[in-house]
């Protein structure tokens, strides 16, 4: 069993060769007394698509929230692209990151969130436009150009005028992937994009997904309680549970040949 | 008892204290604008976390608040600038402006703060996830959203010292009430005079806090989601 396991942890980088583009190294995260991730080690490689699963409160949001730099590790490391995120040198001195650093190295990340967040004094057009403009300097015209491409890919290219709040929660997550996508970024954070939605809406936000996923350039970080999905389009399930990673590999090898009895438990519960 | 109340009394004082209602309702104006800025000053301040200066920041609000603003006007006018090395003695106008102007920033600050508390945290989290640096995040996404819900009340406001303003007339700003002042003084008729400047409040103030309701009301149907809804259903099919 344990030569298996440890053949698992090795099959575990599809991307092999490839310089990770996202290391996290020891992380530590707590919330007062409340210690949520306990000694994070893991890799994400260019083009890897992850899903995170777990129980809540296992600490998967965490994960890809410190990454976004909505929520500072306590400690360790998280390293972007070679550069490290939440530390910045300053004469020959390891100092904490200030916004300049943060906004450099956070540059290559986008984020889809679970509540959409998007701008209500904005029409979705202005939604996808506004960042391209202010934060990336692009004329107007391009930035049109590519939001309109983009909202239609999502199949939104007749709502360009509308606002948010006339909109149903699976096109307001359609937007919000169409705005992180226009900023072009090379990883994508999902953090549980379709638990707020109505059942009927789940699928739409999905198939938006899996289109994107099967693009294939970005590397997707996806936190997400749509097991199926996840297993379906994951190059990579990891199970967390209390604060570490309690198993990871590929959907088949965590699927079928995990003895982890908490992964069989928490899976258990979404198949029955 | 009969009123002595004489109608040629009457019409000749208007024109005589209407002439100050030009400071009345200038100095209205200045005092706001003044509010309007140094509110978002306290707003600024407030945010600071340095411990030391968050209280004492939070302490001169509240003192600001909890002193009546003649006190604070007699202050600034006479007591200031009996002050060796900061005192300064200042035209009853801008001791006014100073005055009526600070106190109502503090309030003012407060409304401003009520409307960025309200912006949803999930805008913040946007703007660092879209890369917005903070001022941008404040710029283009907080402010445009957290401010236009408070108009109605800084309209209110803007009334409230409207009628504030004719403190003024202690430190000797000459608008409606200290004319009025003057013309009673002068003929015996406080009477007729002094229900001039209240009619004059009147027609000026009541009008307008209908219009801040009509204002509040229309203001609360944009922000009501499903009133948005129905109305663009309405215009699209």
């Amino acid at each position: 069993m344990a030569e298996l396991v440890k053949e698992m942890k090795q099959s575990i980088t599809p991307k092999r060769g490839a310089k990770p583009i996202v290391e996290y190294k020891d992380v530590y995260k707590s919330f007062g007394e409340v210690e949520v991730l306990k000694g994070l080690n893991l890799d994400i490689f260019p083009g890897e698509k992850v899903a995170l699963i777990g129980p809540s409160g296992s600490g998967k949001t965490t994960i890809i929230r410190m990454l976004m730099t909505l929520e500072q590790p306590t400690s360790g490391e998280i390293i972007v692209d070679g550069t490290d995120l939440w530390h910045m040198k300053k004469n020959g001195k390891t100092i904490p990151a200030n916004e300049k650093h943060l906004r450099e190295v956070r540059g290559d990340i986008g984020m889809v969130f679970q509540h959409f967040n998007l701008f209500p004094h904005m029409t979705i057009l202005e939604n996808c436009m506004t960042a391209p403009i202010q934060v990336k300097k692009e004329s107007k015209e391009t930035a049109r150009e590519r939001s309109v491409e983009m909202l239609e890919k999502v199949g939104l290219g007749d709502k360009l005028d509308n606002y948010p709040s006339q909109l149903s929660g699976g096109q307001k997550q359609r937007v919000a992937m169409a705005r992180a996508l226009v900023m072009r970024p090379k990883i994508m954070l999902f953090d549980e994009v379709t638990s707020a939605l109505d059942p009927e809406l789940v699928g739409e936000v999905l198939e938006v997904i899996r289109d994107i996923a099967e693009e294939g350039e970005m590397a997707m970080v996806l936190v997400t309680h749509e097991m199926d999905f996840a297993l379906e389009i994951a190059d990579r399930v990891i199970f967390l549970d209390d604060g570490v990673i309690a198993e990871q590999g590929s959907a088949s090898e965590v699927l079928e040949e995990s003895d982890n009895e908490r992964l069989q438990q928490f899976l258990y519960r979404f198949r029955s | 008892m009969n009123i002595n109340w004489k109608w040629d009394m009457f019409f000749d004082a208007f024109p005589f204290i209407l002439k100050g209602i030009g400071v009345t309702i200038g100095l209205t104006f200045a005092c706001f604008l003044f509010a309007l800025v140094f509110g978002f000053v306290w707003v600024i301040l407030r945010r600071i976390k340095f411990k030391p200066i968050n209280w004492l920041v939070t302490w001169t609000m509240e003192f600001i608040r909890s002193t009546p603003p003649l006190i604070q006007l007699f202050f600034i006018y006479y007591a200031w600038p009996m002050i060796p090395g900061i005192g300064v003695t200042l035209s009853s106008i801008t001791c006014a402006i100073l005055g009526l102007g600070i106190h109502f920033s503090t309030y003012i600050g407060e409304v401003y703060r009520s409307g960025i508390d309200s912006v949803d945290k999930g805008q913040w989290e946007a703007s660092v996830a879209l890369n917005y640096s903070t001022r941008q995040t404040w710029l283009k996404i907080i402010l445009p959203q957290a401010i236009p819900p408070t108009i109605p009340m800084l309209g209110n406001y803007l009334i409230i010292m409207f009628k504030e303003v004719p403190l003024a007339s202690t430190i000797g700003v000459v608008g409606i009430l200290a004319l009025a002042e003057t013309y009673g003084a002068e003929h015996y008729r406080n009477l007729e005079a002094y229900t001039i400047v209240a009619l004059i409040f009147l027609v000026l103030s009541y009008p307008s806090a209908i219009l801040i309701n009509k204002l509040e009301r229309k203001m609360n149907r944009r922000f009501d989601k499903n009133a948005v809804m129905q109305e663009s259903k309405g215009a699209v099919i």
